[in-house]
């Protein structure tokens, strides 16, 4: 613990201790043991994460953690109440397993970002790989750049909101999430269809993109894709 | 002695064995449905099996111990290598991993109750962890599979164990699969799906893809679980020399081998019956890579738990002696439970079965009240009465075990070693790298 810094934030009005770890200096297991002791709060500050996998994972507690540089694999892997924002890009399995609160990635993101959410919202500033949203069961996901394919491949629950584009198979064996795209497809996967956009999902769409910081967008210039469902019994016709 | 013979073969008929009974009816049913079969339990076919191992007891040459007066341990330690909490089990014989879905709640119970009663684990399965589960389990294995239905790190950090599913032996390289008629709502909430639907589970894992990224994905678990508990590897049985050599490398603290003698509560039957390995065949490939790798049976290594066609004692005991730190039944505890009971027969002819031939586990109407949600039938389930029953049969699986090893000198069941088997069949000698009975001859590995 020596190699811990502790810093009190002066810079708001209410005082809140903020924690700065440094993982050049810090083994990795010295932060996640931390960011799971019991009624912590306050705001958590990694520095030089380095490419470093598995930062600030399983973190169940309502705190910020602020992560300045480029991550790993599994960032904020299965964040429950946390506010995560990693300046940089992340690696594959950004917030997989997500269950609450917000991560926020200011660059790009690998593959399999928000694989299995379950709920809160993740942000992906640049571009998310491919498998984005992969077997959603729930979360939020917007992403302000576009998709790799296979994109929301068996998502369950949840919305994905792409403001750019997607590439091939968007939605491939969909269940019930929703899929909001400003820009184009390269193909949408088996059983994934365009869909009416109606009242209910602009004002949905809408409200994402605010939390998401994109109020300015025009909910109208999306698309919204989902389940044609003709996949949901087995039977002749289907191929699987 | 042939007055009254009425059957075919009576008449001077002759079956096909290429295209006998069963294989005309697939046919017809492919024919008529357009649709393969899909089905519940494990292969079928006739294997290699522990059937085609004998021990050599005790004579001349080794002692014996005395059945009744000297003991004979049985107890196993799992997951002793990262883990703060290892695994101190009374028994080597587990519960595999079956979900909720396929089967009710009170199956679950049951066995969790069993397991509790005779000190050993018991797993989870493709549905998530039911309350009810995790509070009749002393010990609980989480499965993390490729779907992750119910997955969340609350049950994973309640959980004793974690096993990272990558294939069982009944379908390695493929999913599961849960028929409409078993999603009910109870179901689908855990596994956040519509009722009714038919349910594919994934084959893949969603944010990895091979043993490299699997090290990461352990390292995940290992931080986000403060490195408190075993990780398990479960692989199906094919190529399963290389499997558990990268199951360990990828940091497995346990690796488990499932064969294709494994069930299924839901796989088409051509997969059933037509991939993987025997599980005679998997265990010395197993043992052969941990060995190689240094960690076999040491303290700190990495443990083998087999299963796929665990019957008995004398199953339990070849697997130990063969390699293995201990095994895990599924088809057989089903049946301890009351699965194909004979005294269900009129309930299975009217299905279209009949006792010990029922694998319909995909239709949700199991008389027997286990592979089933519904609720009328569940409650033909007593989960003490199952439990009891279970733990019966754990304690004689013991028992037996324990008598073959005391016959072959063994103060401990996991003394048992290779030296104390021969073969019947020269394929079982063969897989099971073993001397065909009467010689010194191992086929595939020349003469000593």
């Amino acid at each position: 613990m020596d190699t811990l810094t502790t810093t009190v934030d002066t810079s708001v009005e209410t005082t809140i201790e903020t924690t700065t770890y440094d993982l050049a200096t810090t083994p990795l297991r010295e932060l996640n043991s931390a960011l799971h002791a019991s009624g912590i709060t306050g705001q958590y500050v990694v520095e030089h994460p380095a490419g470093a996998h598995n930062v600030a994972v399983g973190v169940d507690a309502p705190v910020t953690v602020t992560v300045n540089g480029h991550v790993g694999y599994y960032a904020a892997g299965m964040n429950q109440q946390a506010d995560v924002t990693i300046n940089g890009n992340a690696g594959p399995g950004l917030a997989e397993n997500m269950m609450s609160g917000t991560v926020r990635v200011t660059g790009n993101a690998s593959q399999s970002a928000g694989a299995t959410g379950r709920g809160g919202l993740l942000v992906i500033e640049g571009d998310a790989a491919a498998r984005c949203g992969i077997s959603m069961k729930g979360i939020d996901i917007v992403v302000g750049g576009s998709i790799g394919h296979m994109s929301a491949f068996m998502a369950q629950a949840g919305r994905l909101v792409v403001r750019g584009d997607a590439g091939d198979a968007l939605g491939d064996s969909i269940y019930e999430a929703r899929i909001y795209l400003r820009g184009t497809a390269k193909s949408l996967g088996a059983d994934c269809v365009e869909k009416e956009m109606g009242p209910e999902h602009l004002e949905e769409l809408a409200g994402l993109l605010k939390a998401a910081g994109y109020e300015d967008d025009d909910p109208a210039a999306y698309t919204r894709y989902g389940s044609a469902r003709t996949l949901y019994h087995f039977h002749v016709d289907n191929t699987y | 002695m042939t007055t009254g013979m009425t059957t075919p073969a009576s008449w001077a008929l002759r079956e096909s064995a290429t295209f006998d009974r069963a294989t005309i009816a697939a046919i017809h049913q492919a024919a008529a449905s357009g649709i393969y079969d899909i089905r519940g339990w494990g292969a079928k076919r006739a294997l290699p099996h522990f059937d085609d191992l004998l021990f050599l007891g005790a004579s001349m040459s080794r002692y014996p111990l005395e059945g009744y007066r000297e003991k004979c341990g049985t107890d196993v330690v799992l997951g002793d290598r990262n883990a703060r909490f290892p695994l101190h089990l009374d028994i080597p014989v587990t519960i595999a991993g079956m979900s909720f879905g396929a089967l009710s709640g009170r199956a679950k119970e049951a066995l969790g109750r069993a397991a509790s009663e005779v000190g050993t684990s018991t797993t989870t399965g493709d549905g998530g962890m039911t309350p009810e589960e995790r509070g009749h389990s002393k010990t609980l294995i989480y499965q993390y599979l490729p779907n992750r239905y119910g997955m969340n790190p609350d049950d994973l950090r309640r959980a004793d164990a974690i096993e990272v599913v990558l294939g069982q032996g009944a379908k390695p390289g493929g999913g599961g699969m849960l028929l409409g008629q078993k999603v009910s709502e109870r179901v689908a909430g855990m596994r956040t799906l519509p009722a009714g639907i038919d349910q594919r589970s994934s084959s893949r894992h969603p944010d990895w893809t091979g043993p490299d990224d699997l090290a990461i994905k352990i390292a995940e678990i290992r931080e986000i679980t403060d490195w408190e508990k075993p990780i398990y590897v479960k692989v199906g049985a094919t190529r399963t020399y290389y499997d558990v050599k990268l199951a360990v490398h990828a940091g497995a603290d346990v690796v488990v081998v499932d064969g294709m003698q494994g069930g299924t509560a839901a796989t088409q039957e051509v997969f059933i019956e037509h991939v993987g390995i025997p599980t005679l065949a998997a265990v010395p490939l197993a043992v052969q890579a941990l060995q190689e790798l240094d960690v076999h049976k040491k303290p700190g290594g990495v443990q083998l738990i087999v299963s796929g066609g665990i019957r008995n004692g004398a199953d339990v005991a070849k697997c130990l002696a063969l390699g293995a730190d201990a095994v895990a039944i599924g088809t057989a505890a089903l049946i301890a439970l009351g699965d194909n009971d004979p005294a269900l027969a009129a309930d299975y002819e009217a299905l279209g079965s009949a006792a010990g031939f029922y694998d319909d586990f995909q239709d949700g109407r199991d008389p027997a009240g286990i592979t089933t949600q519904d609720p009328e039938l569940e409650a033909r389930l007593d989960p003490v009465e199952g439990g009891r029953r279970v733990a019966n049969f754990l304690r004689v699986l013991t028992m037996e075990a324990q008598t073959i090893a005391r016959a072959c000198g063994k103060a401990h069941v996991t003394h048992l070693e290779p030296e104390d088997l021969v073969a019947i069949s020269i394929e079982a000698a063969a897989m099971a790298k073993v001397p065909l009975a009467g010689t010194s001859w191992i086929p595939g590995q020349g003469t000593s």
